[in-house]
Formats: structure tokens, C-alpha cells, sequence
């Protein structure tokens, strides 16, 4: 990556080329770059080509669910009857992840080349972008390249939008986003109908996110074929991913692998390790929504969506959040579950009565109050907090702290056991 | 199998229902009520609740019955354990900042949390050692509080005034276990079709304030009938406890009010309580009235009408029933009939999210029931017609300023001190709307029955009974009239 650090020499830097190269983020700069030209050839293609080409190259859903792209973009009607719409989700809430407020702070025209080519291939008229209301650099930053993009007439006959949130989480659901932008409170939707039959406004919606759309020029500048070989592990992974470390980690910030880099090589080579003595203890590797790994399994993990899942988490959206062996996984938990408590939109019973519970029975845990049945109590909450809701916010709640008891039990049972300094957390 | 029908099981029972329905209203096909509270038949679906979660063969996870439509060969299980489970943990739920103060809840004995709890929640709570979210009762209009701790947010409220009455001044305000109702600051919730809200909530969290402990569900008798507030003849239920009524309900009728009363209709019933009523025949003699019983009651009118000819002129109201009128009408068979109602108008209200319904402007349920039978609006003109009538009938029409050279007979449940009717040969009591059964017909000419929910007082008896005993004594009665 270019910034703040060098790029490391294991590191593919395609995304994050021009980080920190503020040149880049002018239309001329860009221009210069190699900008615009994937768009205008995208213009001139059929919109079925583009999305051809897109779902052969393999890019996957860079927001978390990783869902192929071009087979997303074939689900747009095939008859056009109604206007279409893109929403692009700039809402980068997820604790731990700062991928796409990179991309937008030094490559706008990135995101905006690659929004008005996604717009061209489901043939919408209009783009959405909606960037997170606590982001108000990457917002002045999108503003200005938006101006300058739309003075040029770059964008064809398509109309490129910016939204700004307004500072809920659940904003980035894409349903919930395409409720706020249509100025109705951020609650997620119940599907069906998906957004390709019935989205932003009722009619039919594909919704990206930043990062997916991002790799969409270098796609079509440089082929599917050789954004297909850039793969290290599983064949249905392919391309460059940007994540965001933070935590205990002696080099903090984004790295740009191609997917399917050992999880182990990654953590100790490009991040420098755990800081000086330590040991890493937990690691979260993408976003606080998905199950925590050990160091163990961390270290036999393949950073792709496969290579996640078999060591029993998720990719997500590429926020690892480290922790060493000084961190207290009890607390750690416990901020993530007042967190989504904090942020659940309370439309489901579950998610809205679960999450603020389960904050509760931990924050009471911490205190040295715990009992003896908590733990089998918030097991058995997670339980009825997964799989049956309209989102996932209340699953993700539930995710760590599943884990987090089945992998660090000793620490829970310390503090029900009094063998830990009570720690107010309120 | 017909075109467009779907067939399922729900819980081993195949069911056939027209493809698009709900799993929900399929499972009632089967004779299955699946637990709900967000759903409701007469708004759109929300889903939020996550109380109807069942268990549908080949699919991934557990599902919601109010949102998912059924498909050819579905299979529902709605008694497994995981779906069980799932209900009850949701039931946990929604009780951990629910209040347990079901004894002073106008809602217990009718409550949806409490049925359900009751049918598959657990008997005690994990949730010790914690305070309940409090919030102070809100005053939202008129006649409805809010209790927010009871509220489960099923946000059937918030719906019902945003796509029904399309008045949105409920929202949910604020997030999480934060949440709950809120009004605009600038509005009051007086829709005139807001009452519903109260009936709509599952739970006591909108409560009437009409209604405010004045009665437990339990006691309560329920009668079904039609309301007589305005022409539109909407389906209600009379509560009535010891013989009162005190409350009135929006009873389904999807053909003509769906699930919804107005707030004017709502309150329409407190004169169906009055005291002062007439409890038994009153007959003229030497110029006053005096007590009586039916028997002489009777003789004096039969001996009225033997004695007359030339003209005879009804009055009638038109909240009489179809019978009554009619047979006020078969009774003066023998004369030169004149037959007139006049109807109180005020201003129509309509509720938008259901077609073809409103509070209409004509206050009355039989107008049109009225002039079936042949009477007509020209109520000045008939009352000019009664000063030289031979005979003058009036039919529950309390406030009539009638005047005449003959014989007044006036059927009625009240007479005030100053009422014209004082001036009556006979006056006869009779029972009100509540009292007895009869049909009112509605301004689009629906025949509709209403039943008797109360006993009438004293010696009153239905105008129908009263009239056609009368008219079979005088040989007018039509063949099979009189059976009421």
C-alpha cells in the first residue's frame, strides 16, 4: 500500500496504486493515470458484454457477503421497463474496516469510473453514492471529483448522485440504505422481493459495494483473464483485497493482497507482528460481525472467502482487528455487543430486546456480578439471535460472543469466579 | 384443481388456497393460528416481530408465515421444536421490558401477549436483576393514551396511521432497546378514524381512554351489530357488562368496513344507556297521560284507527329498523298514507386507505332502508300534512314538532318535558338499537342484521313486535308478517 506506509514487496498493489498520491485524486491527475479510459470503452460496449466480462473475471462482493458482481448485475431485468437504479454502498460503518474511506479520500474518480461503468452494464440512469455521515473528508473529497467529473461530461447520459448518511450503522444494510436515501428511516426490508426486482424507489436496484466497484476499470482495462490469475488459493477468489488492520499490531493501516495470502505471513510480514514482546491472543479478520479466531487458527488461515470460512469465520469486509495477549476478550466483547445494542434499528423483537440483553448480562459479567448460568444464558440468546431476523445485525451480536466463549472460556469463567479485578465498563 | 389455487400441508392438514396467499391466513384455512403480533390482515406486512416463525420443509432456515406466500406441495410445521423454540425465545423477548401489571391493564382477558405467553412461553424469567425500560404515559389525542413500557413495537399503530388513515403521525422514534412510539410534536392523533389504533394494538400500550378501567375483559358480553352512527353500516360488536353498554368495536366486515369504526361511531353508544326512558304504554285520559298496560295500550289505538279515515301521516326516524318501518306502514294501510324522515347531516370523513368508507355526512343507519318501504325525505311537507291528518303515527322520532288535529300515537323510547309527543293519544315504549334485533339497510343497500344485546327496560318492547301485533289485530298485517 501506498500510505501511509511503502507498499510492502508481498503486496499487489492495483486498488491502492495512487494512496497518498494527491495528484490522482484531480480529473487531470486521474486522466493521466490511465483514468476514464475503462469507462469510455465500457460506453461502447453492450451492457451485457460488461457484465460479461465482470462475472468471468470472478470479482466478488467486496462489502462482506461476497456475492459474485456479474452475476448480481444479471439479475437486472433483461427487458427494460422501468427506470433502474445503482446504489453504491459508501457506508463503510463496520468497526474495524477503513478500505473504502481510503479508496474515496485518493481515488474518488476510482469509485466514480467504476459507479458510472457498473451503471452502464444494468443500464441505470442513475447512480446513488452513499457515503457514511461521519466521513467528511472522504464527502469534500467525492464532492469536488464529482463536480470536476461532471463538468468534463465524462459520465455519459448517466447522473451520478452523492448521498450523505446520517450516522447509522445499519445504513449500510442495503436494503435499510436504500430506505434512507429514499428519506424514510434506515430499517432493512424484508426479502423478497430483492433489490434486482424491487429496490430504491420500488424499481429495480443493484447496490455494490465501494471496493467491488473500484475494480471494475482495472477489469476492463486489463482483462478478466488476468484478474482471474490473480489468485493464491481458492479459484473462486480471485483478484486484490484491500484490509484494514487495527488493534495490537506494530504496523496499523490498509495492506492490498491478492486473495488467498496466508493469514500468517500477512500478520507477521506486511503488519510487523504483534508490538514488542507480545503475543497475538485473538484476531478478528473481517469486521466485528464475524466470528473471532485464535492465533492458532489465525496463523492456518488462506485470507480468501473460502480459506475464512474453513477455520470457522468469515472474510467479510476485510476489517482485521488484532488482539494481543494483554487485551481483555471479556471487555473486547463486550464493547462489540453495546455497540450493535446501540445500533439495532428495533424493528425485530430479537435483535432489538437481544442485543441490548446480552450488552447487560456482559457488562455485568465485567463487573465481578456475573452468574454462573451467564455464559449457557448467552449462549442460549445468541442462539435465538441467529437466523431469524430480517438482517443480520442481531447475528452479528451473537457471533462474537459465541465464539468468544467457546474460544476464550477461561477468561469468562475468571470473572465469574472472582479471579479478575472487576472492570466497570458502564 | 382449479387455475390458480396452491395446495399445501400445515401441519398435516392439506390445505387449498388462491396462489399470492399468505402462509399465515393459509394456516387458519387449516384451522392453525399461528402466534403473531406485527401482522395484521388489514395493513401492510411488516414482519418485524418475528413472533410467526415456522418451519417450512426444504428451507434453509425458519421463516415468518406473514410474509412468506405460499407454493405448490409447501409443507408448514408450525409445532416443532425449533420453531417452538424460536417463538418462545421471542416471547422472552418482548416480556423482558414488558410490565407484568396485567391486573390493572385495561387489555388483560384480550391480550395477545398474555395468549400467547400463556400457550408457549416459559413460566419464569432469565432476565433477573434488571430494570424494565420506563417511560411516562403519553396523552397522544383525544381518546388515546399511550403506555410506552407496555408497547412490543409491533408498529401496526404506526402503520395503520401512515398507509390506512394516511395521516403519519406515528413513527418509531429512536433505536434499539431505546425505542419506542412517538407522535409528531406539532400533531395530535385526532384522525377521525384514529381510534382503531387502540383496537389494533395487541398489547394495552394504546389504550381508550373512554374505555380507561372501566370494565375487564372478561366481563364483558359481546353482541354483534351494526353501528348506527352514519349511513355507511359499518359491522360493530356492543360490549355491554351488567346490562350497559360500554364500549363499542369494529367487528370484520370486508365488504364493508374491513377491520375499522370511526372515533364517531366508537362513541356513539352512550345513549343507548339513558335512564329516562318511557318503561310502559302511556294512554291519554282527561288530558294527561297515564300508565298502562299493553292490553289497554292496544284497545286505545285499535279504537283510534276504527273511528278514522281520510289521511294518515307517519313521522318516522331513520334509525327505525326495516321492520318497524314497514309495519308502522302496513298498520295505516287502510288510510291515505303519507310516510317522511328526516336525517341529521354533518361533515363526511373519509378513510382514505380503505375504498368506499367514511363517516358519511347522512348520520343515520335506514335512510335507505326507509325509503325502500316508501318513505319519503319530504319531512316539511309531511309535517304539514299531519296538522289535517286523520291519524298521526311517529316512530322514534323523539324531538318531532308535530302538530295535528287528530290522533297522535307515538312510539318512542324517551319523552322529554317539552317534546310535542306529551300532546299523543298513546304513547307506546319501545326498545332502542341495542334492545333488539332487526336489519338496518346501508347507503349502498346492503341488508344487514343487528342483534339485541341488552334487555329493554320496563315493559318496552321492539317497534316491530308492537306494530304488527296492532296491525294483525286490525286485519292489515301482510301474511307472514309478525313473527319477529
Amino acid at each position: 500500500m501506498g500510505f501511509p506506509h511503502k507498499p510492502h514487496a508481498k503486496e499487489t498493489v492495483v486498488l491502492s496504486q495512487y494512496f497518498g498520491d494527491a495528484d490522482a485524486r484531480t480529473l487531470k491527475g486521474w486522466t493521466k493515470r490511465g483514468g476514464y479510459a475503462a469507462l469510455a470503452q465500457a460506453l461502447k460496449m453492450d451492457p451485457a458484454q460488461v457484465t460479461e466480462v465482470v462475472k468471468e473475471s470472478g470479482l466478488r462482493g467486496r462489502g462482506g457477503a461476497g456475492f459474485p458482481t456479474g452475476l448480481k448485475w444479471s439479475f437486472m431485468p433483461k427487458e427494460k421497463k422501468k427506470a433502474h437504479y445503482l446504489c453504491v454502498n459508501a457506508d463503510e460503518s463496520e468497526p474495524g474496516t477503513f478500505k473504502d474511506r481510503e479508496i474515496m479520500r485518493w481515488t474518488p474518480h476510482a469509485l466514480l469510473e467504476g459507479t458510472a461503468i457498473a451503471a452502464h452494464a444494468i443500464r441505470a440512469e442513475v447512480a446513488y453514492i452513499y457515503i457514511r455521515g461521519e466521513f467528511t473528508e472522504p464527502w469534500t473529497i467525492m464532492t469536488r471529483a464529482l463536480e470536476e467529473a461532471n463538468a468534463a461530461g465524462v459520465f455519459g447520459s448517466i447522473k451520478v448522485y452523492l448521498h450523505r448518511g446520517a450516522g447509522a450503522y445499519i445504513c449500510g444494510e442495503e436494503t435499510a440504505l436504500m430506505n434512507s436515501i429514499e428519506g424514510k428511516r434506515g430499517n432493512p426490508r424484508i426479502k423478497p422481493p430483492f433489490p434486482a426486482a424491487a429496490g430504491l424507489f420500488g424499481l429495480p436496484t443493484t447496490i455494490n459495494n465501494v471496493e467491488t466497484l473500484a475494480a471494475v476499470p482495472h477489469i476492463l482495462n486489463r482483462g478478466a483473464a488476468w484478474y482471474k490469475g490473480l489468485c493464491l488459493s481458492n479459484p473462486k477468489s480471485t483478484g486484490t483485497k484491500l484490509f484494514s488492520v487495527c488493534g495490537n499490531v506494530a504496523r496499523p493501516g490498509n495492506y492490498e493482497v491478492v486473495l488467498g495470502f496466508p493469514f500468517k505471513d500477512f500478520l507477521y510480514d506486511l503488519c510487523g507482528g504483534p508490538p514488542q514482546g507480545r503475543k497475538f491472543k485473538a484476531i478478528i479478520p473481517g469486521g466485528s460481525s464475524v466470528p473471532i479466531l485464535n492465533r492458532e487458527e489465525t496463523e492456518q488461515t488462506l485470507l480468501d472467502y473460502e480459506g475464512c470460512v474453513a477455520t470457522g469465520s468469515m472474510l467479510g469486509s476485510g476489517g482485521v482487528i488484532v488482539f494481543d495477549d494483554t487485551a481483555d476478550m471479556v471487555y473486547q466483547i463486550m464493547r462489540l455487543a453495546r455497540f450493535y445494542a446501540h445500533e439495532s434499528c428495533a424493528q425485530c423483537t430479537q435483535c432489538r430486546e437481544g442485543t441490548a440483553w446480552t450488552t447487560k448480562i456482559m457488562e455485568r459479567i465485567l463487573a465481578g456480578q456475573g452468574k454462573t448460568t451467564d455464559l449457557d444464558l448467552l449462549l442460549d440468546l445468541s442462539e435465538n439471535m441467529t437466523g431469524k431476523t430480517i438482517c443480520v445485525l442481531s447475528d452479528s451480536c451473537a457471533a462474537p460472543i459465541v465464539s468468544g466463549i467457546k474460544k476464550f472460556r477461561g477468561e469468562f469463567e475468571a470473572y465469574l469466579a472472582g479471579k479478575r479485578q472487576p472492570v466497570m465498563a458502564g | 384443481m382449479a387455475d390458480g389455487m396452491i395446495n399445501l400441508t400445515i401441519d398435516g392438514a392439506p390445505v387449498t388456497v388462491p396462489a399470492g396467499t399468505l402462509v399465515i391466513e393459509a394456516a387458519k384455512q387449516a384451522g392453525v393460528l399461528v402466534p403473531h403480533y406485527c401482522y395484521h390482515p388489514g395493513l401492510p406486512v411488516a414482519g418485524v416481530c418475528r413472533m410467526c416463525l415456522v418451519e417450512i420443509e426444504k428451507a434453509p432456515k425458519l421463516a415468518i408465515a406473514c410474509a412468506t406466500t405460499v407454493t405448490e406441495g409447501m409443507v408448514v410445521k408450525t409445532q416443532t421444536a425449533p420453531a417452538k423454540d424460536a417463538r418462545q425465545g421471542v416471547l422472552e423477548f418482548l416480556l423482558i421490558n414488558h410490565p407484568l401489571d396485567c391486573p390493572i391493564c385495561d387489555q388483560a382477558g384480550e391480550c395477545e401477549l398474555q395468549d400467547f405467553v400463556f400457550q408457549e412461553g416459559r413460566s419464569g424469567t432469565r432476565y433477573a436483576e434488571f430494570a424494565k425500560r420506563f417511560n411516562p404515559v403519553e396523552e397522544f389525542g383525544p381518546d388515546v393514551l399511550y403506555v410506552p413500557n407496555r408497547c412490543i413495537l409491533c408498529t401496526r399503530c404506526v402503520r395503520y396511521m401512515e398507509d390506512v388513515a394516511q395521516e403519519p403521525v406515528l413513527n418509531v422514534s429512536e433505536r434499539g432497546d431505546r425505542a419506542f412510539i412517538g407522535i409528531h410534536p406539532d400533531a395530535r392523533l385526532d384522525h377521525p378514524w384514529a381510534g382503531n389504533v387502540v383496537d389494533l394494538c395487541p398489547v394495552g400500550s394504546l389504550l381508550s381512554k373512554d374505555f380507561l378501567h372501566k370494565a375487564r375483559a372478561w366481563e364483558l358480553d359481546k353482541t354483534a351489530s351494526i353501528c348506527t352512527g352514519c349511513s355507511q353500516g359499518c359491522s360493530i360488536t356492543l360490549d355491554t357488562r351488567d346490562e350497559v353498554v360500554v364500549r363499542v368495536r369494529p367487528r370484520p366486515n370486508l365488504d364493508v368496513n374491513r377491520y375499522f369504526i370511526c372515533d364517531h361511531g366508537r362513541s356513539h353508544y352512550r345513549w343507548m344507556n339513558r335512564g329516562d326512558r318511557i318503561e310502559a304504554p302511556l294512554v291519554k285520559k282527561d288530558g294527561a297521560l297515564h300508565a298502562t298496560d299493553w292490553d289497554e295500550a292496544f284497545a286505545r289505538v285499535l279504537s283510534i284507527l276504527r273511528g278514522a279515515s281520510g289521511k294518515a301521516v307517519a313521522l318516522v326516524s331513520p334509525g327505525a329498523s326495516t321492520e318497524a318501518l314497514a309495519a308502522a306502514k302496513q298498520l295505516l294501510a287502510g288510510f291515505q298514507w303519507t310516510g317522511a324522515f328526516q336525517v341529521v347531516m354533518g361533515e363526511e370523513a373519509p378513510l382514505p386507505g380503505v375504498p368506499n368508507l367514511a363517516l358519511r355526512a347522512e348520520r343515520a343507519p335506514n335512510g335507505k332502508g326507509a325509503e325502500n318501504v316508501g318513505y319519503t325525505r319530504e319531512y316539511q311537507a309531511a309535517l304539514e300534512a299531519a296538522k289535517s291528518a286523520a291519524v298521526v303515527l311517529v316512530l322514534d322520532d323523539p324531538d318531532c314538532p308535530v302538530q295535528t288535529n287528530g290522533a297522535l300515537i307515538y312510539l318512542g323510547t324517551v319523552l322529554g318535558n317539552d317534546a310535542p309527543c306529551r300532546l299523543a293519544d298513546v304513547v307506546l315504549p319501545i326498545a332502542n338499537v341495542a334492545e333488539e334485533e332487526g336489519t338496518f339497510t346501508n347507503r349502498d343497500g346492503r341488508e344487514q342484521r343487528y342483534f339485541q344485546a341488552k334487555p329493554a327496560p320496563g315493559m318496552a318492547q321492539p317497534a316491530a313486535w308492537v306494530l304488527e301485533q296492532m296491525a294483525k289485530a286490525m286485519g292489515t298485517a301482510r301474511v307472514g308478517a309478525g313473527t319477529a
